[in-house]
């Protein structure tokens, strides 16, 4: 099929903002290099709105497919996507213009390194959202790490090296072993193709395997307890931007990964730990939650939040029906925006008095009542305040959840309650009270480049949780699909056992 | 009843025109003297060039000569490419090096020319005789090169070291080709395989002579010497550290490839039959050399002292492929070995250029804060850096990937038998290099992370540039199929030509 190949475009077209940024010289180089950073990522974003108009949301089918002969041996470069994800394509082209503006004028040392680390990082993370064939997939996958970990390790705050290695050096185990899953199931199917994976059937006792090896790479990008540890580090090392990107897109490979690969092709496997899921899950969800009420790091208590937040949506995916599948992606995107929201909020103050420690600030409002506002509205978002993008995914989860395992829902409900508590007892320390602090007083309330960052992540926590079916409609077929094929695969599987 | 005819030399003319032009410039460098190393370097290298390209034979059938003794097919012609590739490399790379060091001597390339002469016999060696004919005219012209460098104790330490033990690993060669001599018969590799498969069929499956397994183990043990996997590797680190770089540069990467392919060759060829005898061997090195290459370099300042354990490591790794005894598996070893080649010379040519005014330093320290003195450098040995670490999408890991791919395939070949050596040796395989990777980080940290230190003496030489900056494009590159496919199709036609 011949047609024009928007995906790679979209993919690729960040690489070509990095030959632009080797070309500046001069006196005005820095700005040049951010402008060029500025105008390729807006670019792409609106290359991706050509997807957004003329996606096709009555099939379930992959769209935009492209296909070219690459290593060989049936490994393919195979692009293409379906409705969920899509969603991950537009959020990440829509928060990196956010991201190159967050370092604006924060960022003085090594400037063209720094946007070149973030476009290379762009191309890399569309790539996994579009690959349809493993090891392209593997490819983006990995690829991600060289430029998190040079953007954590240039750029970052004091143990900023101990946070890179562990980034590092954690996802890396995790993934060598998807890497042997992935040779084995190419060595048993004899392709790499990720469509014509989703239809095999493995057999069972292989798929736990598989299953668990998959698991391995996925619960640490998600990050699940009790591999989460590198993600506060990570968090509170990396620069505001990098932290964005951390919490806004990275995250969400995982929980990508679950739908792409765990749930379609190891059907059998994914029904027989979930289980394990669940467990691990509602311990995030709670202990998480009481390590983040205990935090002095702003940071550091958002970044555990996160970890809640994603035992969220694996508790969903694991639900394996509609309302649990589409509600986890409404949490991954709602919390997409959110979280990189919070983490530019604590970027803006971190910006004015270089500290992220909450005994620091205080009273806030009476000096900074923009801030105050926007960092209210966020607070709400990630409580789950109804009319936010996180109400309709959580309770959708929680609907979903309902119907399989109502403990699980039970707990995961009660995570909610100290969600809240740990997000107000921040926002109180930090932007209510008496302003005593006399370094505070100075502080500037927020300039236009920043209500320009902050304005669209308003307009899309709104937008998706007034009128969620503007992106639930994108997914819905998708999601049909894939619970269809997974039942079906199932109950094959239980016929054949006990006949 | 031709005595007197000559036997077929078309098929070593690439050997044949290197040893006499050894020779000729020999002669030279002996009237000229040291003020002509410079012209006898690029003339050795245009010499192994011009071999390359009377050597090459993608025909479809082997060809025979000196009595069988020497094989020359797509499987030869691919191993001898790399050498010689390595080898030109390292040649054109010491040139700037022995000159600013005030070292140069004539002798430097004529014997780097006849190391890579025994290769070239090693890699076509079809009998025990004229490998070990190879063998030895490698290793002699190598335990000179070690110890180049009369005046300095590192030097001649590490070239009295390589050859107290090259010599004892000689010994046990031999000693193992004078068992499989007294118990089969024959010391040409095609009669030896048909006699074990013969036997084989006629004894119902039975266990081989004894004998003839403890000499093929004996002589494995004196090539794995050669190609320093792990038990047989101590004198790696010294002999690494205590040469001079470029020859350093030149160990690290042609030796080992010449001595993989015999290592290939005799396996398959004469021992094909006892292949359930020698993978455990194999795989067990393959083990050991890849946690020892992971583990222990962990701990190295030294930047050559690294590169020697990160080529024990590698070492291990393209042993996976043979491990996996299949077709498959020795393409993986091949495309290994060829993305080996590219970064380690790039690694090496980086190396060669941290001079500072007091001479050459190799601390991994003193890399600090390159990026910031030297950004092209410093990028380019970032990206050896992290394809020798294996991450995507640099080279070094499609290397893993078709050595893993193959011994996952061989491991779950028959469902009713899961091979769960195999599948242990890759976890662990794939979890020794997640260790690797993080001392391959530590270089890219230092570079990228750290201040500053005293900027480098600039690099005269452009050629170094151009290694350097070619070979890190290649190594991004590879992902192209213009860039790949040619490396990929030959291996596979190589692997072919040895096992049918």
């Amino acid at each position: 099929m011949e047609h024009f190949p928007i995906l790679s475009i979209i993919t690729f077209l960040p690489l070509l903002g990095v030959l632009f940024i080797l070309l500046t010289k001069g006196e005005n180089a820095d700005r040049n290099a951010r402008n060029a950073a500025l105008w390729v990522t807006v670019f792409t974003f609106l290359a991706s709105l050509i997807l957004w108009f003329s996606f096709d949301k009555t099939t379930a089918d992959f769209q935009f497919v492209e296909r070219a002969p690459w290593l060989g041996d049936n490994i393919n470069y195979h692009m293409g996507v379906d409705g969920i994800s899509i969603l991950f394509v537009m959020l990440t082209t829509f928060i990196m213009p956010i991201v190159i503006l967050t370092g604006w004028d924060v960022i003085k040392v090594r400037v063209k390194e720094y946007l070149i680390a973030f476009l290379l990082l762009e191309t890399l993370m569309i790539g996994v959202f579009c690959a349809l064939d493993m090891v392209l997939f593997y490819l983006f996958f990995e690829g991600g790490l060289i430029p998190m970990f040079l953007i954590i390790g240039v750029w970052g705050g004091k143990n900023r090296i101990y946070a890179a290695y562990k980034l590092f050096l954690y996802t890396l185990l995790g993934s060598v072993l998807m890497l042997l899953a992935m040779l084995y199931m190419y060595f048993q199917t004899g392709t790499t193709d990720i469509p014509t994976l989703m239809q095999y059937n493995f057999d069972v006792n292989a798929q736990t395997w598989l299953f668990l090896a998959f698991f391995a790479s996925f619960a640490v990008k998600m990050p699940m307890w009790p591999v989460h540890t590198w993600l506060p580090d990570a968090h509170v090392q990396a620069p505001t931007a990098g932290s964005v990107i951390l919490a806004g897109i990275l995250l969400k490979m995982g929980g990508y990964g679950f739908l792409r690969f765990s749930l379609p092709m190891f059907p059998h496997a994914s029904v027989e730990l979930a289980w394990l899921i669940y467990s691990l899950s509602v311990i995030a969800i709670i202990y998480t939650s009481l390590v983040a009420l205990m935090q002095q790091d702003m940071k550091k208590l958002i970044a555990y939040s996160s970890v809640a937040h994603m035992g969220f949506v694996t508790l969903g995916i694991f639900a394996f029906n509609t309302q649990g599948i589409e509600g986890a992606i409404m949490v991954m995107l709602a919390h997409g925006f959110v979280a990189s929201a919070l983490f530019l909020c604590v970027g803006v103050i971190y910006d004015r008095l270089h500290t992220r420690e909450i005994d620091r600030y205080g009273g806030l409002v009476n000096i900074m009542p923009k801030y105050a506002l926007v960092f209210m509205f966020f607070t709400m978002a990630s409580v789950g305040l109804p009319g936010t993008g996180n109400f309709v995914g959580e309770i959708l989860v929680l609907i979903g959840l309902f119907k399989v395992s109502i403990w699980t829902t039970f707990f995961a409900a009660f995570g909610l309650i100290l969600g809240a508590a740990y997000m107000l007892w921040l926002y109180r320390k930090v932007v209510f009270g008496e302003l005593v602090k006399e370094d505070l007083k100075t502080m500037l309330d927020m300039d236009k480049r920043e209500i320009l960052i902050f304005a669209p992540l308003v307009l899309f926590t709104l937008w998706m949780g007034i009128h969620p079916s503007t992106f639930m409609d994108f997914m819905h077929v998708s999601v049909e699909n894939l619970i269809t094929h997974h039942q079906a695969a199932v109950s094959v599987v239980v016929d054949t056992v006990t006949p | 009843m031709t005595e007197m005819m000559l036997p077929n030399l078309t098929p070593a003319y690439g050997e044949i025109l290197m040893a006499l032009g050894a020779m000729a410039l020999l002669m030279l460098g002996v009237f000229r003297g040291n003020s002509s190393t410079r012209f006898i370097s690029l003339i050795s290298a245009a010499l192994m060039i011009a071999a390359l390209f009377i050597t090459v034979n993608w025909q479809d059938t082997a060809v025979y000569t000196f009595g069988n003794m020497f094989v020359v097919d797509r499987f030869t012609s691919f191993m001898k490419i790399l050498v010689l590739v390595a080898s030109s490399l390292a040649v054109i790379m010491s040139i700037q090096y022995f000159k600013d060091e005030g070292e140069e001597r004539f002798e430097y390339p004529i014997l780097l020319l006849l190391a890579t002469v025994g290769m070239m016999v090693m890699i076509s060696a079809n009998d025990l005789m004229s490998l070990y004919m190879g063998l030895e005219l490698q290793s002699l012209s190598l335990y000179v090169l070690a110890s180049i460098r009369r005046d300095s104790e590192l030097s001649t330490e590490a070239g009295l070291k390589y050859f107290v033990l090259g010599a004892l690993s000689s010994g046990i060669l031999l000693f193992g080709s004078s068992l499989i001599y007294g118990f089969v018969g024959s010391t040409n590799f095609t009669v030896i395989g048909d006699t074990l498969a013969h036997a084989n069929e006629h004894l119902g499956g039975h266990a081989p002579n004894i004998g003839v397994i403890v000499g093929m183990v004996f002589v494995l043990s004196g090539l794995a010497f050669k190609i320093s996997a792990v038990p047989f590797h101590m004198w790696t680190p010294d002999v690494y550290q205590g040469a001079p770089t470029p020859v350093t540069a030149f160990f690290a990467v042609a030796p080992k490839v010449a001595a993989l392919a015999l290592l290939v060759r005799v396996l398959y060829v004469p021992f094909g039959e006892l292949s359930h005898s020698w993978t455990q061997v194999i795989v067990f090195m393959s083990l050991a050399s890849m946690v020892l290459g992971s583990v222990a370099a962990v701990v190295q300042t030294n930047i050559k002292r690294l590169m020697a354990y990160s080529s024990i490591g590698h070492i291990g790794f393209a042993l996976v492929g043979l491990a996996a005894g299949n077709q498959e598996g020795v393409r993986g070893l091949m495309i290994y070995m060829a993305i080996y080649l590219v970064m380690n010379v790039g690694t090496f040519a980086c190396i060669l250029s941290m001079r500072r005014n007091n001479g050459m330093v190799e601390e991994i320290s003193d890399l600090s804060g390159l990026v910031q003195t030297r950004p092209l450098m410093a990028v380019a040995l970032g990206i050896f850096m992290l394809s020798l670490a294996g991450i995507p999408p640099m080279a070094g890991f499609w290397g893993k990937w078709y050595v893993f791919k193959a011994v996952i395939a061989k491991a779950v070949e028959n469902p009713m038998a899961t091979d769960y050596g195999l599948i242990s040796l890759a976890v662990i395989g794939v979890v020794a290099s997640v260790i690797g990777a993080y001392y391959y980080l530590n270089v890219v940290k230092i570079m990228f992370f750290n201040a500053p230190e005293e900027e480098f003496m600039p690099q005269k030489s452009f050629k170094m540039t151009a290694i350097m900056s070619f070979g890190a494009a290649l190594m991004v590159l590879f992902l192209l199929p213009q860039v790949n496919a040619p490396i990929l199709e030959y291996a596979r036609m190589a692997a072919a030509a040895l096992i049918s």
